[in-house]
């Protein structure tokens, strides 16, 4: 199975508190253009794409995409209202979370 | 180091999306010691700007660290030096003024409970503990989220009998002055026996002698994540059960230590303790039982049943413990019946009763939690029910509690609606053999030998 690259996780650390990297992940129909949509979004807003990886699964479209927010003005809550309303435009679910409940959770 | 997986990452969203993974509670101890005055209205003054100065970013906080890590955070909650201490020098025996302030910080600060009207008496009673006791029917009569606890054993102490007496007659009063809402004060009252100091969970949540000024402590649940893991083992031989308990439980865990180091820093103060409890809601799919069923029994509350949740919450423990810095609390798993849509089916199927559940809270956390009764209990029946569970943990060395609701003017096979988290729940059969004699003794039960332990 894909693998993203080790120097993606953040370091461990005790109270190293939220880090500015986020995963966004899109399921739903599949439909052309949704990571254009997606993408467009987070580039306009400064987001930078560290990497990501997308298939279809039983007929649905998955992405998971892991970005960087130091040089974004916006907020993780207001980069996710943005993302809400697109998800309602297009008709896909898409969650915006830091990264740090991934690597808790994961990683020891 | 392993690296983050697409499957990582699905199976963490997958938790929060289908399977009620969440922070149950992100409770703030208080220290409320330095409240203390003669006048009963200036202590409840302190009292109240106290808690809504340091409380005052819980909930924003809570709200934010909700958004920014994409895991509900269900309740934020405030725990309180026991009421019992912080009255003491008031000149009035009627502490209702000081629960009625707990009560109006509360509704400030935005949490859904604030628990600490409470008093601990295993081994006897100051003027404090008698005021406070005397006050709790009224107390929860008249405030809607203010939760109370009295212990009343330990076992390095033993149980004060006189307290488990009066206790049964305080829940009696209190379900007769709360009679209109079906006995609610009664939800919002536990007796205990070695309860902890730092025990997030409501009603019992009181904030210990022993803490520091303020602190943060995080609750976390998940029942409906392991009932979906185990999910992928049936068949196999219970070693692999426990196995797959064991590293669900660290996941979850490892996201209420995330949370609790986060909402320590944002609210600058101490981290406290995880507390690894499986607290199941109504909802579909979060249910202990429904774990217990999964592992093999026909129906909860049948023969095996303490040996599954024996094992469940052991390695519920054994999980847990190596995911936080520290872990405190209750840690275990829950069992309370009106909360958990499992047990109210079993109770409702005759497969669950009192004597089974009291046999259960031997091996896992707490005791006889969100049980509805006849509303003709008599106050000695229920105080030996009390006793009963209290000697369970004196001699096991382990928390247990007793928070039964006897529904006036309801019998058996009826149900009772409270709403919410706190659920709705059949009336269950209590024996009518009565104790009233023993009840009658009063005096104090030894605390027990710790060696010859057979």
């Amino acid at each position: 199975m894909f693998a993203f690259p080790e120097f993606l996780n953040s370091p461990e650390g005790e109270g190293g508190g939220i880090t500015m990297r986020i995963v966004v992940t899109v399921v739903g129909q599949d439909k052309v253009g949704i990571i254009a949509k997606v993408t467009n979004v987070l580039a306009n807003n400064q987001v930078n794409i560290l990497n990501i990886n997308q298939n279809i699964m039983d007929g649905f479209f998955n992405m998971v995409l892991i970005a960087d927010m130091t040089d974004s003005k916006m907020s993780i809550k207001a980069l996710k209202e943005h993302l809400d309303r697109l998800a309602e435009e297009i008709g896909l679910e898409i969650r915006v979370q830091s990264e740090d409940i991934f690597t808790a959770m994961h990683q020891i | 180091m392993s690296v983050l997986t697409f499957n990582d990452v699905l199976e963490t969203t997958q938790m929060i999306t289908h399977h009620n993974l969440d922070v149950r509670t992100i409770t703030m101890g208080i220290s409320l010691r330095d409240c203390g005055h003669q006048d009963v209205k200036v202590c409840a003054d302190k009292i109240y700007d106290k808690i809504t100065k340091k409380a005052e970013k819980l909930v924003k906080t809570g709200e934010d660290i909700e958004s920014d890590l994409g895991v509900p955070i269900i309740n934020k909650r405030i725990s309180v030096t026991p009421i019992s201490m912080v009255g003491e020098s008031c000149d009035t025996a009627d502490y209702v003024p000081l629960a009625k302030a707990l009560d109006k910080a509360a509704h400030e600060v935005g949490v859904n409970f604030i628990g600490g009207f409470s008093a601990l008496v295993d081994k006897g009673y100051t003027k404090g503990d008698r005021n406070l006791i005397a006050s709790i029917p009224e107390a929860l009569a008249s405030t809607e989220v203010v939760c109370s606890s009295v212990n009343v054993g330990s076992t390095k102490a033993g149980i004060n009998m006189d307290a488990v007496a009066e206790m049964g007659r305080v829940v009696k009063a209190t379900a007769e002055k709360t009679a209109a809402d079906d006995a609610i004060g009664c939800a919002k009252l536990v007796v205990f026996c070695n309860a902890v100091n730092d025990n997030p969970f409501m009603a019992g949540a009181f904030h210990g002698v022993t803490e520091p000024e303020s602190v943060v402590s995080v609750g976390v649940s998940g029942p409906g994540v392991v009932k979906h893991a185990l999910e992928a083992v049936r068949g196999q031989d219970i070693g692999a059960v426990a196995e797959v308990i064991k590293r669900t439980a660290f996941k979850i865990t490892r996201v209420g230590q995330l949370v609790a180091q986060e909402a320590a820093k944002r609210l600058n103060t101490q981290f406290g303790i995880i507390d690894l409890s499986l607290a199941p809601t109504p909802a579909v799919g979060d249910s202990v039982a429904h774990i217990l069923e999964e592992i093999g029994l026909e129906s909860c509350g049948g023969p095996g049943t303490t040996a599954t949740l024996a094992m469940l919450n052991d390695a519920v423990k054994k999980g847990g413990l190596m995911a936080s810095s520290y872990v405190g609390g209750l840690s275990g798993a829950f069992i309370p019946v009106s909360e958990d849509a499992g047990m109210i089916a079993a109770v409702e199927r005759g497969s669950l009763c009192l004597e089974k559940l009291e046999a259960m809270t031997c091996v896992c956390s707490v005791g006889l939690d969100m049980i509805a009764i006849p509303g003709d209990t008599s106050a000695e029946t229920i105080a030996a029910i009390i006793a009963d569970e209290s000697a369970i943990g004196m001699i096991n060395n382990k928390t247990t509690a007793v928070r039964v609701i006897p529904v006036p003017g309801k019998g058996v096979g009826e149900r009772v609606e409270f709403g919410g988290l706190l659920g709705h729940a059949p009336i269950m059969g209590v024996s009518k053999f009565k104790a009233d004699a023993f009840i009658a003794r009063g005096g104090r039960i030894p605390a027990p030998v710790r060696s010859l332990t057979n």
